[in-house]
């Protein structure tokens, strides 16, 4: 059968639509994820005003109009719209734009490393207790109930507080606080995938454990885990600054929107718009981590 | 169910007790020797060892849990490094405080949430739909102590309507359900409703929207019933869950009430446990945690108890 032929036979055109067809399954899922995500609006604003949070705080030094650090006794609490100050001066008379700019870098930070973290820890835990069933499943999820049993702020403030202020302080407390809820959806995950067919099959076919789970579990898992660890940025951010606020994460002059709320918390009366600034940028910030992580899920289809 | 209900309560009890040690374990991983906790920097060193040798420090750390953990079973929290009342004296008034504060927050979060999370299930897809939505998302997003914050700058700075800080004359000492202390609760409280009411709007309309689609409201609908009619159908089989949600998040507030209490200086368990920090009042935090954590175990038995029992399609055996 030449190649140059023009009329194939009816066998052949079946098997290019059958090729076709697999070889849009095998891409069809992050295409249509991706196909997904462009046609829900919320989302792609979103990670757009993320990537360019992103960009302005990486960039803070380059872009900021002053020294975050230098602040002078003349120019203390200037309203927004100030000339050389557009968004006013905090209550030692730095600049509120480049602090909020030099802010977002701990905040962003302390947002994210501990999910990743945590990430990283509850989605090992979990996998195995999910994996391993038995007794190791009993081990892991009976620990992780009791972690269950307290309030999440109210954890993070007493392993915090009892461990005293500090940046890395925050961030483990905050670790652990994440540790447990991130255990529970790997292990249910877990369960769901090691019960079918194909991981019977494979281990049938002579697969390791260790196979098993990287071959065939974790692809399955990573995405819902993923899905719901981005979903805790948004909390987690709010939690360290929160932290921060009470005194227990970034000590100052360091700037962190936390604690450049707290220290401006006095300034209410005098300039109450200038005073919130910070409390915007995390709001905004949390907001747009709630929504991605909303229309992600949506997009790759997870369910819960 | 019986045998649910005994199960369960027994379930409680490892679980209260390694709560009990997580929280024995905070002074230990504070920094320093955890005697600091108990007697003061400057005491002189035969008095620390004498304080030491009473409270069973020198023993090994499983010996010195048990001995913790009778004393607490007995009351005794220890004493505070800052004003060296006891701890549990401190912490009583407190507490009645915050559970004001939080009752009166997540009830108002459930009215709230139960309004718009019923509207946006049932006219799904709609502008209702959308706002609502989009409120509880801004919800559970806002940090609640900006939040507190910018009502503190509209309603007190600006306007002058309410008060910024407190409890009001006397607390909940004399607490009166009139205007005088009433004013005082608003702010905080709407600021502190503001997470229950998004969870709780999310939830129930995610229930209303899985009620109003199964087949049993068609063939309501298919009798002839009337709106009013379906609604007390799709009530009685949302609520159970809606109730549950609800009761975790009252233990929620009352634990993570200490930021908003932070903000308006409200008189509760967040101020003793802010104060506390800032003091490294080991004792007082210690004690504040456990029984706040000792508070969201018992609600949450109580929750899952509740829940069996109102919703006749849990059956557990």
């Amino acid at each position: 059968m030449s190649t140059t032929s023009s009329t194939p036979t009816a066998a052949e055109a079946e098997l290019a639509i059958q090729a076709r067809q697999a070889a849009a399954r095998s891409q069809g899922y992050w295409a249509g994820v991706w196909k997904r995500l462009r046609r829900d609006p919320v989302t792609i604003v979103c990670a757009l005003v993320l990537l360019a949070m992103f960009l302005a705080i990486v960039f803070a030094p380059l872009i900021a109009p002053h020294d975050p650090y230098q602040g002078s006794m003349l120019r203390r609490l200037r309203p927004i719209g100030t000339e050389n100050h557009i968004l006013g001066t905090d209550e030692l008379g730095r600049d509120m734009l480049t602090r909020l700019l030099h802010g977002g870098r701990l905040s962003w930070f302390m947002g994210i490393t501990p999910v990743f973290l945590a990430f990283v820890i509850g989605t090992t835990l979990g996998v195995l207790a999910g994996f391993a069933g038995g007794r190791v499943n009993m081990a892991i999820m009976r620990a992780t109930d009791v972690f269950y049993a307290f309030p999440s702020v109210l954890l993070a403030v007493a392993i915090s507080g009892a461990l005293g202020a500090g940046i890395v302080n925050a961030i483990l407390a905050l670790t652990l606080v994440f540790i447990p809820p991130i255990i529970r959806v790997a292990e249910s995950v877990t369960t769901g995938v090691r019960n079918l067919d194909f991981v019977d099959a494979a281990r049938a076919s002579g697969a390791g454990a260790f196979t098993i789970v990287r071959v065939h579990v974790l692809g399955n898992v990573l995405g819902p885990i993923f899905v719901y660890a981005t979903s805790l940025i948004s909390v987690c951010m709010i939690l360290a600054s929160g932290l921060s606020f009470l005194g227990l994460g970034t000590r100052p002059p360091e700037p962190e929107w936390g604690l450049m709320l707290n220290t401006l918390r006095t300034a209410i009366y005098v300039q109450p718009w200038v005073a919130v600034l910070p409390g915007a940028c995390i709001f905004v910030t949390s907001i747009c981590f709630n929504l991605l992580s909303d229309g992600l899920r949506q997009a790759m289809d997870v369910k819960g | 169910m019986f045998f649910y209900l005994i199960r369960r309560i027994l379930y409680a009890i490892p679980i209260a007790l390694a709560v009990g040690f997580v929280c024995f374990m905070l002074v230990q991983i504070a920094p320093g020797d955890p005697i600091n906790a108990i007697v003061p920097a400057d005491a002189p060193g035969d008095v620390v060892e004498q304080v030491r040798r009473d409270y069973g420090l020198d023993k090994p750390l499983p010996v010195q849990f048990g001995i913790w953990l009778m004393k607490v079973v007995q009351g005794d929290l220890g004493r505070s490094l800052a004003t060296g009342r006891s701890v549990w004296s401190d912490l009583s008034s407190a507490i009645s405080n915050t559970l004001l504060l939080a009752t009166v927050a997540s009830l108002l979060g459930f009215v709230l949430g139960c309004i718009l999370g019923g509207l946006a299930g049932t006219f799904r897809g709609s502008f209702i739909d959308r706002a609502a939505t989009s409120i509880a998302v801004a919800g559970v997003s806002v940090p609640h102590y900006w939040l507190g914050m910018v009502l503190v700058v509209i309603f007190s700075v600006q306007l002058n309507w309410l008060p910024a800080m407190g409890a009001g004359p006397g607390g909940s000492a004399d607490w009166a359900w009139d205007w005088e202390h009433m004013k005082h609760l608003i702010l905080p409280a709407v600021t502190l409703a503001v997470i229950p009411m998004g969870i709780v709007t999310r939830t129930v309309r995610g229930l209303v929207a899985e009620i109003m689609n199964q087949e049993f409201v068609t063939a309501l609908r298919g009798k002839g019933l009337t709106r009013g009619g379906i609604f007390v159908h799709v009530v009685k089989n949302a609520a159970p869950n809606a109730l549950a949600v609800m009761g975790l998040q009252l233990g929620y507030l009352m634990g993570g009430s200490i930021l908003v209490e932070t903000v308006f200086s409200w008189p509760g368990t967040g101020l003793l446990l802010n104060n506390a920090i800032f003091q490294r009042d080991l004792p007082v935090l210690q004690g504040t945690i456990l029984v706040l954590a000792m508070f969201f175990v018992a609600l949450n038995l109580l929750v899952d108890l509740v829940q069996t029992a109102l919703d006749p399609r849990i059956k557990r055996a």
